[in-house]
């Protein structure tokens, strides 16, 4: 059996995809309010056809559709959380990790492959924002930096897609460090000159935008995601104002510099390969609708 | 003088003010009562020393905020009196809530960073609290990129409820500021020490603490977000404070004992401000010893110690 067999069937299963969205054939979209079909919207990779409203999407399905079909390599998939705060809330950590790993099929908030854009060799991660809302801890922050590092061993561009709340509560400390940790993983793929593409999501705030997402070569976003330090909630406590139009939005953050630029998901592959390849000194990649 | 002593310190408080009464007594009497003050006193000093025998973790968040506690600027008056302020990140504006400078350290010249609360009202306000707008992070970014070029250590103190979540903040990106200050510490080519001598808020914090030796004052705290934070998210509820700073432990013993910090600075009894003087002492006495142990170390291999102990932090299970 090959790595990719191993992979593939358990992981474009349909069980998985249903998931992703509510269920029943017809799906609402949230911008909109056009019926949509499920099938269709799956195939415009959950944007609606009607307004383009950007749905979020699974961690696993977003890598499988960004990376070319049947190329993706899960790499450090057996991490997984520990409790090392024996951490206890309204509910003990160890519950809501067994809770969303249920909910999710995942281990952890990150999932990180190998594979192809367009021919070309990619690292890609992707956070699972249904896995206590993408939030950093030491399992996400180990994965980055593994990723991180076989992008450098190996001279491979490294993609991230982040949609993440921030840092991880229940891991205290350790979570705040994973910010020091991704950081310090990126600086050493700069001096190694392998580039970084970041493609922030909605959402991405706190630890994870104060710290991986905004350290893009270049930083990419997908249209209306909220992106920012803090929430807008804590914002709207602090500075008792109302909050500008749009404030948060991908849209504001291009306006005020923050970000490279502003990309349809349906054009991220084409988008992303073209820039790799000026970054690289490669030949254009080939055209596709892949 | 007044302590501003705090909730659980009103035993203390009350003894203290008993004191204070008799030595009034004491000046236009003729009665003798130094014995009894002197009583008084010793009374004093062991009850604080058994309240301060077994703090919970909120109480030592409250020592950390106390409002006598003393300041990066006044560390640096002790430590460094010919600390030489630079302003400004040469982008947009001059943050007060982040000072930084040229100073000397044993007579070895080197980068001070810190945030600075302010001590009244005005100078609150003026600093914002201890916490730095995206301008501040970035003239800390400016002096880290001096000392590399100078080859001068970098010490930096850290007190700050975190980074300013306002709106100017957010249009002028806090989030890359401050990753983007973790990504240059981490490959900065000089030794960096931290010192966390105050509050030690989540991101803003971190922002100029990824050091080479990172050390914490006794009642001192670190944490991922403040214990109200947390309580209200996780406990809905900021009435569970107390509990939240507990289950994170946010204390300086703790972080040691977790392997996340490295070393522990003992404060005179009652805290740092009962006696600014002789906790400048310890911290002046910690920066030095740290510092001739980095400095004996290869820039090139105390980059690649740096990079190896970023790179150890965190718990999980592989399987």
């Amino acid at each position: 059996m090959t790595w990719y067999e191993k992979v593939l069937p358990s992981r474009i299963s349909t069980e998985r995809r249903t998931r992703s969205v509510p269920e029943g054939l017809w799906i609402k979209c949230p911008q909109c309010s056009a019926q949509l079909y499920r099938a269709e919207l799956e195939r415009n990779l959950h944007v609606c056809p009607k307004c383009s409203y950007h749905m979020r999407l699974v961690a696993r399905d977003r890598l499988m559709v960004f990376l070319d079909p049947g190329t993706g390599r899960e790499i450090a998939e057996k991490l997984s959380p520990h409790d090392p705060l024996r951490f206890k809330d309204s509910k003990p950590y160890r519950t809501r990790i067994t809770q969303a790993q249920k909910e999710t099929g995942e281990r952890d908030a990150l999932v990180a492959m190998t594979g192809l854009l367009k021919g070309q060799p990619v690292v890609a991660c992707a956070f699972e924002f249904r896995f206590m809302g993408g939030s950093m801890g030491s399992v996400v922050g180990e994965k980055f930096s593994r990723a991180a590092v076989w992008s450098r061993d190996n001279r491979q561009p490294l993609i991230s897609f982040s949609a993440s709340g921030g840092a991880r509560m229940q891991e205290a400390l350790y979570s705040l460090l994973q910010m020091a940790k991704t950081s310090a993983a990126l600086a050493e793929l700069a001096e190694a000159r392998v580039p970084f593409i970041s493609v922030l999501t909605d959402p991405t705030t706190g630890g994870v935008s104060a710290s991986l997402a905004m350290l893009g070569d270049v930083n990419i976003a997908e249209p209306n995601a909220l992106i920012g330090f803090a929430g807008p909630r804590v914002i709207q406590q602090t500075v008792r104002e109302t909050l500008p139009e749009g404030f948060q939005r991908s849209e504001f953050l291009l306006e005020h510099g923050a970000l490279d630029m502003l990309i349809d998901r349906r054009q991220l592959r084409d988008e992303i390969a073209s820039l790799l390849a000026k970054l690289m000194k490669q030949a254009p990649p080939p055209d596709s609708s892949a | 003088m007044d302590l501003k002593f705090l909730d659980f310190e009103q035993p203390i408080a009350e003894l203290e003010a008993k004191i204070d009464e008799l030595r009034y007594v004491g000046d236009d009497s003729e009665i003798n009562i130094s014995d009894e003050i002197a009583r008084l006193k010793s009374k004093s000093e062991s009850l604080t020393r058994s309240i301060f025998s077994s703090l919970t973790a909120w109480q030592i968040a409250q020592l950390a905020r106390h409002p006598l506690r003393p300041y990066t600027l006044d560390y640096l008056a002790v430590i460094s009196p010919d600390f030489q302020e630079l302003h400004g990140d040469r982008m947009f504006a001059d943050d007060p809530a982040m000072v930084g400078g040229l100073g000397r350290l044993d007579g070895k010249p080197v980068v001070f960073l810190g945030q600075q609360k302010g001590r009244d009202t005005k100078e609150r306000v003026r600093r914002n609290y201890g916490m730095p707008k995206p301008e501040g992070y970035r003239k800390a970014l400016r002096l880290l990129k001096l000392a590399e070029k100078f080859r001068l250590p970098v010490l930096t103190l850290i007190d700050t409820p975190g980074a300013y979540p306002g709106i100017g903040a957010e249009e002028r990106g806090q989030s890359e500021a401050i990753a983007r200050n973790l990504f240059e510490m981490a490959r900065l080519k000089t030794p960096i020490i931290s010192i966390v001598i105050g509050e030690g808020g989540s991101g803003g914090a971190l922002a100029i603490g990824v050091g080479d030796r990172v050390i914490m004052l006794e009642y001192s705290v670190y944490s991922v977000i403040s214990p109200e934070g947390c309580a209200s998210i996780l406990w809905k509820s900021a009435d569970k404070a107390e509990t939240a700073a507990e289950a994170m432990g946010i204390t300086a013993p703790r972080l040691r004992e977790l392997g996340l910090i490295d070393e522990v600075i003992r404060e005179p009894l009652g805290g740092a401000h009962r006696d600014p003087a002789r906790t400048a002492e310890s911290v002046r006495a910690a920066l030095v010893s740290h510092l001739r142990d980095l400095e004996s170390l290869d820039v090139n291999e105390l980059v690649r110690r740096r990079a190896v102990r970023l790179r150890s932090f965190g718990s999980f299970r592989e399987s």
